[in-house]
């Protein structure tokens, strides 16, 4: 008899799917099932590239040390540091979050997760405005109307629409799925007949590549429906009912419109966003007419132009629509516990992200506490980076200030930030090797499952911090 | 050399959540990140073939990748780069005092880099980011 550990959840993205199952042999994962090609590389790969031993550089080399050195050599530089940066946290078990903000606290230096870099204007807005949101579950049940704003799902949570959205199964929904498959079919059909008529004719006689933008029948009928609105034709908008393209960096005017469309006010323009008036009544119609309408947005609204601002009109366009129907509003959230680093960094601080203890007690001011910011001011001087490569991700300014400091890097895997590393300190993987918490995207906390033994001499996050913070107090009282 | 002026965008794709699994060092991970997705005719535009080398150069930096044909068109002048090192010297890192930097909808121009190589992901390291 194979041993199947279920119920496993998949720690890799905010769609924290609960569903897993895994073979495990001789302590090592042979098989993953229900999992998305994400998941199922992560569990099968995990064990490539990864470090095992600390390391330290020494005359400009990584050099293999024990992890009590590692761990002093840790403190002496955050203690040593005026300034000094935390950074990562999605990653990772609520439990090491934890204790990084005790070490933020203890090194009077500031304490910075991914949304920084990810949902951080979502948060500014939410802040602002108030969100109506709700769990998944109830989306699944019962959501008719879905619109993916700005996300692409397919690629960042490949089973957010197969599990909680539009091809899920709920009690009061059906699938969308046969809808999908009828117009994939549809689809393949056109392209096959074109083709035989091109051959037959022997020129090319489709028509060339542009814009449909006719609205679907099946936005119209009773039942499921699903939106994508987005500046190019993704993989998820090919999986929607309707497709609305929007020119880059005008989401704002084209939320905005909508806003104004719900409220029956009247636009005196022919075209927002690239997109004629005449399609948008129409589908702001669909949205109005709907038993229960989501919006998911993505980075697509918080990476561009009107960043924070954008998300406050997507707030408030779903703040009027439930004066006419119920419309909720959802980020989507990319790292698997990104939402619990947001969480946990409140409740112990009072703040989500961009965390500052430089004076003793927690200021947060997001454009001047922020990771980004900090750092292309260049005003750290000493970096711990956790479950997080900042070096691939961040813009090149910035990952070049990280990088010329005393950087400290806690990570299982061997990343461009810990290859630029002082201290590696390698971790077990949180999620396979130790066990923990996490929040899904929709606030939800969840187990993380420990399903193989880590290696030997590698501890879990809230472990090496814990290690880490009481050296700091131990060099800070014989400093004192 | 003909050259286009295009907005960049940034974001995920399956392949690149796939290639970071597999280990950021790995064959599969460059070949995820280390590309431009582009609309079929920009492509022809430049002159180029799918896999040429391009260089693409923003008010913030260059980089060379690979240029590979959409698969979902069209979108002219609208190019694609997976979230990665190479992306990441090209991205804006002014936040407006929001603290979230620009990294989709930024204006880049792209040319043929007939003669420039991708780089490896230690090379890239070694070239912008090695101490002196």
């Amino acid at each position: 008899m194979v041993p199947v550990i279920s119920g496993v959840t998949c720690p890799v993205c905010g769609s924290f799917c609960d569903d897993i199952e895994l073979v495990v042999k001789n302590n090592a994962i042979t098989d993953v099932k229900n999992a998305c090609a994400v998941g199922v590389a992560k569990f099968l790969n995990y064990t490539n590239h990864r470090h095992v031993i600390p390391l330290i550089r020494k005359n400009g080399e990584l050099v293999e040390t024990s992890l009590d050195e590692a761990v002093r050599k840790s403190a002496e530089i955050l203690v040593d540091a005026t300034y000094p940066i935390l950074y990562g946290w999605s990653s990772t078990s609520c439990e090491a979050i934890r204790v990084g903000l005790e070490l933020a606290e203890e090194v009077g230096g500031v304490i910075d997760n991914t949304s920084t870099i990810c949902h951080g204007p979502s948060i500014l807005s939410i802040q602002d405005i108030g969100i109506s949101s709700c769990t998944l579950g109830q989306l699944r049940h019962r959501a008719d109307i879905v619109i993916y704003w700005g996300s692409n799902p397919w690629s960042a949570h490949p089973r957010h629409i197969e599990r909680y959205t539009a091809f899920s199964t709920g009690r009061f929904q059906a699938t969308a799925w046969r809808g999908y498959l009828s117009r994939l079919g549809a689809i393949l059909t056109k392209k096959r007949l074109m083709r035989a008529v091109n051959l037959v004719l022997r020129r090319d006689v489709s028509a060339p590549p542009g814009i449909d933008r006719r609205l679907p029948y099946s936005l119209f009928r009773k039942g499921r429906k699903m939106i994508v609105v987005d500046v190019r034709r993704t993989r998820s908008a090919e999986l929607a009912d309707y497709f609305l393209q929007v020119e880059p960096n005008s989401d704002y005017e084209l939320l905005q419109a909508f806003r104004m469309l719900i409220r029956d006010e009247e636009l005196d323009v022919d075209e927002v966003a690239g997109v004629p008036v005449e399609i948008l009544e129409e589908v702001a119609d669909i949205m109005i007419g709907c038993e229960l309408g989501i919006l998911f947005f993505g980075l697509g609204l918080t990476m561009t132009k009107g960043k924070l601002r954008n998300i406050d009109a997507a707030l408030s366009l779903v703040r009027d629509l439930n004066q006419r129907t119920k419309f909720l509003i959802m980020p989507m959230r990319g790292h698997f516990n990104v939402t619990g680093a947001n969480v946990v960094f409140t409740w112990q601080t009072g703040y989500p992200y961009a965390v500052d203890f430089s004076q003793g007690f927690p200021r947060y001011n997001p454009g001047e506490t922020s990771m980004i910011d900090i750092l292309c001011r260049g005003e750290s001087d000493a970096g711990l980076i956790i479950a997080s490569d900042p070096v691939a991700h961040f813009p090149r300014e910035a990952a070049q200030n990280l990088v010329k400091n005393p950087l400290i890097v806690i990570d299982p895997e061997v990343t461009p930030t810990s290859l630029m590393a002082d201290v590696v300190i390698p971790s077990a993987f949180v999620g396979i090797e130790v066990e923990g918490t996490a929040y899904r995207m929709d606030h939800v906390p969840l187990p993380l499952k420990k399903v193989v033994e880590p290696p030997e001499n590698c501890l879990s996050d809230v472990e090496i911090l814990q290690r880490i913070l009481r050296e700091a107090r131990r060099i800070r009282r014989r400093y004192n | 050399m003909p050259k286009l002026k295009v907005s960049l965008l940034t974001g995920r794709t399956i392949d690149q959540g796939k290639g970071k699994e597999f280990g950021k060092l790995s064959e599969e991970y460059w070949k995820s990140v280390a590309i431009c997705e582009m609309d079929p005719n920009d492509i022809k535009e430049l002159g180029i073939r799918e896999n040429d080398s391009i260089k693409i150069t923003t008010d913030f930096g260059s980089a060379v990748v690979r240029a590979v044909k959409s698969k979902r068109t069209p979108h002219p002048k609208v190019v694609f780069i997976p979230y990665g090192p190479w992306a990441s010297l090209i991205m804006n890192p002014r936040t407006h005092g929001t603290g979230m930097p620009s990294l989709k909808g930024i204006p880049a121009e792209i040319e043929p880099a007939p003669k420039e190589r991708v780089l490896s992901l230690p090379e890239l390291l070694k070239e912008h980011y090695a101490r002196e």
